[in-house]
């Protein structure tokens, strides 16, 4: 019972992480219908910048509240420029043409980044500095949390609120709803769509580097290709979930996690390597899909003729 | 001439110049000539790159089917033969070198190894076509990938086929066998393109509810071009396996599948020329930009990727379109189209029209 609850705790983290990232796809998906392949590469995008905030601002040399919160600010914001700066520059001028090439072009940015930073960086894995004291709190006899794990928690928790808020709750968001409802028609409407666009680049990039942040420092090391699986699984979760729907991106991201860490933990018992935990998320998407082939809780279009 | 006569007098042709091109690149050279064995290895593998092209173009450029997983099959296709080629084929080699020749004999058991590759990729499309083709567009783009990663894994487990060391597999694969077997997949997927199979194809591609509509059994297409598209691509990875005598999973990660569909796309979709061409260019790009000078030399990737957004932010349509490139470019003007061949509205065939990608996007707009 004990490995029980810590492993679903170390799931819960997971899946934290693949469900911020997971919000992006979806958002960007239920505005453009594409997939933006270059959001898992944001993810890493977010971390690096983090990495030399801290360094910069010299918040590195030790723990501070100060400093995580400058360091999950900064990159957020950072990388919510980069996000609107590939929107405006690569997907806008080819949002009028066919599906495959703007899938094209996402692939191109997503290979563009991640090369970028191989040529500047090189390719080894750096350490990220300790910005939280870690320290791990017992629960429920035997089970572990850490000090990072309820960063995780907090801040991905307070990030969704504030997500499910501004599109609920301010005027940009009922614009971004209108836009995903019909573009054209939101056009006509009177709401200038582009901005609208740009904005949901930039919240779905500030998440993402949330997430980059705050896995570095749930498992501080980063390299330049930690985007491609990572930002793979958090799509396989918005997919999972309902692509273009919000809770359904959360749900999707929570159980992949889950699943994950228990095939990792339990996997052995019934004959299952570790080595499928990459495959598991695969398996659940394809499983659910041949029942529900709209995601968990996507909705059903009716095709009209 | 009549047209079998003409028909024969081009395949002899085409069999006489690969055997003097394979000749060119093997070490002898042709009459002292010959290319530098990196050179070598550079065309013989764009021209697995073609038979991959040619194969994915078919299920997604002509039948519409978005598939992201080509490189699984490709990995069937590779392992399955290298499982038979390591274990097995050295006896069987000699038992039958005995009763034909050795070179022969070589050549045939290549010839059942590549034959059981494209079975099992077959088969394994099959398998994963059958669930995953009911599903429409980035769920099936999705699902597709999906499997693709769920077959590398599980290769990645089995111990036989060297699991995460790699593979050890004897080199069968010169250019002879990858020119043939690039000549004959584009002939294959020509011959579906241009027939009654091909027709439905492309209706499907154009508007599935009303291929439907018509009477066409549209899974059974689907079901049908992914099967033997996956059978290509498998023959493909026997090709790839073969040659570069080294098996690892990390060859088939989806970021192959993706440097496939670039290929078709940078190549123009629906166009088997334009995916003979986008193949070429992808497999040239990166290593045409090795000679960038000096320090830039390590940006070589970072210009290649640059170059694909370029690219398709001045070319959407890909290189090519639709059309085909050939000596009827310069008389297509008064073309016309023959026989009872569906007609589109710019009086061409509708198989060479423009893509229904536009089309789709208006419509799809309207249904949102």
């Amino acid at each position: 019972m004990d490995t029980f609850i810590q492993q679903l705790i170390n799931g819960l983290t997971v899946g934290a992480i693949y469900a911020l990232i997971a919000l992006g796809y979806t958002m960007v998906y239920g505005i453009l219908r594409l997939i933006n392949f270059a959001h898992g590469d944001i993810y890493m995008v977010g971390a690096f910048v983090g990495y030399f905030l801290a360094y910069q601002l010299g918040f590195a040399a030790g723990p501070s509240l100060l400093g995580l919160t400058v360091v999950l600010l900064g990159s957020m914001i950072i990388s919510a420029l980069v996000g609107m700066a590939i929107e405006r520059f690569a997907y806008r001028p080819i949002r009028k043409y066919a599906r495959m090439t703007t899938l094209i072009t996402a692939i191109g940015v997503s290979l563009l980044i991640e090369n970028l930073f191989v040529a500047r960086l090189g390719a080894a894995p750096r350490a990220f500095p300790q910005l939280l004291r870690e320290e791990s709190y017992t629960l429920f006899g035997n089970a572990a949390i850490s000090k990072s794990q309820i960063l995780i928690f907090i801040v991905s928790i307070a990030l969704m609120l504030l997500l499910q808020w501004i599109i609920f709750k301010t005027k940009v968001g009922t614009a971004m709803r209108a836009v995903s409802f019909n573009l054209n028609s939101a056009k006509l409407m009177g709401i200038n769509t582009d901005v609208i666009i740009s904005v949901t680049f930039a919240l779905g990039s500030a998440l993402a580097a949330a997430a980059g942040v705050l896995t570095a420092q749930y498992n501080p090391q980063i390299d330049p290709l930690m985007g491609i699986i990572t930002g793979l699984k958090a799509f396989v979760a918005a997919v999972l979930g309902g692509i273009g729907n919000v809770p359904g991106a959360v749900l999707g991201g929570l159980l992949i996690g889950i699943a994950e860490t228990f095939v990792v933990g339990y996997g052995q018992n019934i004959g299952v390597p570790s080595t499928f935990r990459d495959a598991v998320a695969f398996a659940i998407l394809i499983l659910v899909l041949l029942f529900r082939p709209t995601g968990l809780l996507g909705s059903t279009v009716q095709e009209k003729v | 001439m009549p047209t079998l006569v003409k028909r024969l007098v081009a395949a002899l042709i085409i069999v006489l110049l690969l055997i003097a091109m394979n000749q060119f690149m093997s070490e002898e050279g042709l009459f002292g000539f010959g290319v530098p064995p990196y050179y070598a290895l550079v065309i013989v593998l764009a021209g697995i790159n073609v038979i991959l092209a040619v194969s994915l173009n078919l299920i997604t450029g002509f039948t519409g089917q978005f598939s992201i997983g080509h490189a699984g099959f490709m990995a069937v296709g590779a392992y399955t033969s290298a499982y038979l080629t390591v274990y097995y084929a050295q006896d069987w080699e000699s038992s039958l070198g005995v009763m034909i020749g050795a070179s022969l004999a070589h050549a045939m058991i290549f010839l059942l190894a590549i034959l059981v590759g494209a079975l099992a990729a077959a088969l394994a499309g099959l398998i994963v076509g059958i669930p995953s083709l009911r599903l429409r567009g980035d769920y099936l783009a999705i699902v597709t990938l999906g499997f693709a990663e769920i077959i590398r894994i599980v290769i990645l487990n089995i111990d036989q086929v060297g699991g995460a060391i790699g593979f050890r597999v004897p080199g069968y694969t010169n250019f002879l066998w990858v020119g043939s077997f690039a000549v004959i997949t584009i002939v294959i997927v020509y011959n579906i393109v241009h027939s009654d199979i091909g027709r439905a194809l492309v209706s499907i591609r154009e508007d599935e509810l009303a291929a439907e509509a018509m009477g066409i059994n549209t899974t059974r297409y689907k079901v049908l071009s992914f099967v033997i598209s996956s059978a290509l691509a498998g023959m493909a990875g026997v090709l790839f396996g073969h040659y570069t005598q080294f098996l690892s999973t990390n060859d088939f990660q989806f970021i192959r599948s993706f440097e496939i569909i670039i290929m078709i796309v940078l190549g123009g979709m629906g166009s088997l020329t334009g995916a003979v061409f986008g193949a070429i260019v992808i497999t040239l790009l990166p290593e045409l930009l090795r000679k960038l000078p000096g320090d830039f030399s390590q940006y070589r990737l970072v210009v290649y990727s640059a170059l694909l957004i370029i690219i398709m932010l001045t070319r959407p349509q890909g290189i090519l379109g639709t059309r085909e490139f050939g000596l009827s470019w310069l008389k297509r003007a008064q073309r016309r189209p023959e026989g009872n061949a569906p007609v589109g509205d710019k009086g061409v065939p509708i198989a060479e029209q423009a893509p229904p990608s536009e089309i789709d996007r208006s419509k799809e707009a309207e249904n949102r």
